[in-house]
């Protein structure tokens, strides 16, 4: 079993790597800005997904308050920079450990709570954060923050001319996320937080520092969230406190991971790529009209994976390759 | 701030929170019954709010008559949400939690659609009902009637849910089945018929709520977002698993949103709320009437 195990998270890292060598040529031929696009949101929601799996799918932990992180890491870059000219690189640090800190002091009282209390105490606290966020002068308010496009550079972060900077800096961040998700998986936290997450009081017997752990897996799963934010404040050079802090954007990015398959190191990334294109594509042909027909696929498509494949999508790919081993 | 604008606000956060409870009560009913959150439970007063409408706009029936036929009608819409997608979600042999998160949460958003479709995203209202635009005074107090009619209706349906629980066969079927659903099957008891039942009658009084709420606010396919998310809280706050809790959530909400707007920006008003949530269960855990 255990050389099983290794064989397979070799195999793990050898695909996951085809994957990204294939990624990154994809742009070279596909030179359509609207596909561009939508891939790099596509890979932006993979490493979120994946950043959300690690506190809510291998913790067990569920919070629908992920936009909180998100938000943070847009808006720490975007003031940064525009007040204080501060180079996105540095407010994407500054982004990443601010929600590490603050996942952690809300992590303080918080996970005590189980179940549902935990759900409604996720939203409920980005909730405030987003109505404070609205009436926040410096920050813009509601009307949200207009980051100034000054030349494509590196430096700043910025490109108008191309889509192709985001598109390879949104594979980095997704790869590392999986990586990140891939190293954790079979280090001693991973095996915490499945403990933590199928049976908390005799993972505690056993000598598991519950507590510890959870506030371990929040750390990582925001730093990683709030990363994602400041990549897109830049990516879109506009935000406002609804689009990035949300509600619906933190069941959107629980979303992919959820279908995919919650609790797996691929759940994420099939569930983007699947689900993010097909969104958008619905969005641009049937949306168009605004009359909602979209909403009607895209919901309908919830409903019905999430009934017919409970385990997420990744069970396709699992029972194949059960036989295989065979 | 006079004594007189305290006592005013508050009278007014009264009422809205007695229909804050009437709202929360369907969701609190279905979870104590069988576990579940609908995420959909917002969709269900949108729906309710557009059906007290177009009977107004077609055939000018007044809200306080339209209440019971869109009761009943939401009624048979839950028992059938029930069994096309809850019944299945209950099911699930893995991640349970998220299956009947994601599944209502995906319904919600095809109702949403089909209202944006149908009904266009346009801003409704009943603009003149019985009830609709009147206040009354009570000793210097002024109340809107609309809401007062609101808290009424809220009280007598929460009585008529004690008796209906306690004293009747199926409200006993009802209890029961929350206990223990697979001793009730024993005595022969269809354990998914009292469910059914249970997502009727829920749906019924979000219903109810819908059709009051109907004569004083704007109806649009996004209405019941905002809504939804105080019935969460008002639900958790009295605590899963008891209906009573509810109607003891939905006051405590309602009058914490009026203190709250006495003294922050109205548009900071439901901070309130929510931190009173925090502050509640980070003292209780379990809510304040909860039994899980």
């Amino acid at each position: 079993m255990d050389k099983n195990f290794a064989q397979r998270r070799r195999r793990d890292l050898v695909v996951a790597a085809a994957f990204a060598v294939v990624a990154a040529l994809v742009p070279l031929f596909v030179k359509d800005v609207y596909v561009q696009n939508i891939m790099v949101l596509t890979l932006m929601y993979a490493a979120l997904s994946q950043s959300w799996n690690i506190l809510s799918g291998y913790c067990g932990q569920i919070s629908l308050g992920h936009a909180l992180y998100f938000g943070i890491g847009a808006y720490t870059t975007a003031l940064l920079f525009t007040k204080f000219g501060v180079l996105p690189w540095f407010g994407m640090l500054g982004g990443g450990l601010i929600s590490a800190l603050i996942a952690m002091a809300l992590g303080y009282p918080c996970f005590r709570l189980r179940g549902h209390y935990f759900v409604i105490a996720t939203i409920v606290i980005a909730e405030i954060a987003l109505l404070l966020f609205q009436n926040w002068n410096f920050a813009g308010a509601a009307l949200g923050i207009d980051i100034p496009v000054r030349h494509d550079s590196w430096l700043t972060f910025q490109f108008t001319r191309s889509k192709l900077p985001y598109f390879y800096f949104a594979l980095v961040l997704a790869a590392i996320a999986w990586l990140v998700t891939w190293w954790l998986e079979d280090s001693k936290w991973g095996y915490w937080w499945r403990a933590v997450k199928d049976n908390p009081d005799a993972a505690e017997s056993l000598g598991v520092v519950v507590f510890n752990s959870k506030m371990g897996a929040a750390a990582v799963s925001a730093f990683l969230t709030a990363v994602g934010g400041s990549f897109y404040a830049q990516f879109v050079s506009y935000i406002d406190p609804e689009s990035v802090m949300g509600f619906q954007f933190s069941l959107l990015m629980a979303l992919p991971a959820v279908l995919g398959g919650i609790g797996t190191l691929w759940g994420p990334v099939l569930g983007a790529v699947i689900l993010i294109p097909l969104t958008e594509l619905t969005r641009s042909f049937i949306g168009g009209s605004g009359r909602g027909v979209d909403l009607i696929v895209y919901g309908t498509l919830i409903v019905l994976i999430s009934l017919a494949r409970p385990e997420g999508l990744v069970g396709l790919f699992s029972r194949r390759r059960k036989e295989a081993v065979r | 701030m006079t004594a007189e604008t305290i006592i005013q606000s508050l009278a007014s956060g009264l009422l809205m929170g007695l229909l804050y409870g009437l709202i929360a009560v369907g969701l609190a009913l279905i979870f104590g019954l069988m576990d579940v959150v609908n995420f959909a439970h917002g969709e269900f007063l949108m729906i309710a709010m557009y059906a007290t409408f177009f009977l107004f706009a077609f055939f000018a029936v007044d809200p306080l008559l339209s209440a019971p036929l869109v009761a009943a009608a939401l009624f048979l819409f839950g028992a059938v949400v029930y069994l096309l997608i809850v019944r299945f979600a209950v099911r699930a042999k893995a991640n349970a939690g998220m299956v009947q998160i994601f599944s209502t949460f995906g319904l919600a958003i095809v109702m949403r659609g089909v209202a944006q479709f149908f009904f266009t995203p346009d801003y409704r209202s009943v603009t003149h009902s019985w009830l609709g635009g009147r206040t009354v005074s009570l000793g210097g107090i002024f109340l809107p009637v609309p809401q007062l009619a609101g808290a009424m209706v809220a009280i007598a349906a929460f009585v008529g849910l004690y008796f209906f629980i306690n004293r009747t066969d199926f409200g006993r079927a009802l209890e029961a089945t929350r206990e223990d659903a697979g001793a009730v099957a024993l005595v022969g008891i269809d354990k998914n018929r009292v469910f059914a039942l249970g997502w009727g009658l829920g749906a019924a009084l979000v219903g109810l709520a819908g059709a009051i709420m109907a004569t004083f606010f704007y109806i649009y396919p996004d209405v019941g977002a905002s809504f939804a998310l105080i019935a969460y809280v008002t639900v958790a706050l009295g605590g899963f698993g008891s209906v009573f809790g509810a109607f003891a959530g939905g006051i405590i909400v309602g009058l914490v949103e009026a203190t709250t707007a006495l003294i922050l920006p109205p548009s900071l008003k439901s901070v309130g709320i929510y931190a009173v949530y925090l502050l509640v269960v980070f003292i209780r855990p379990r809510g304040l009437f909860g039994s899980i």
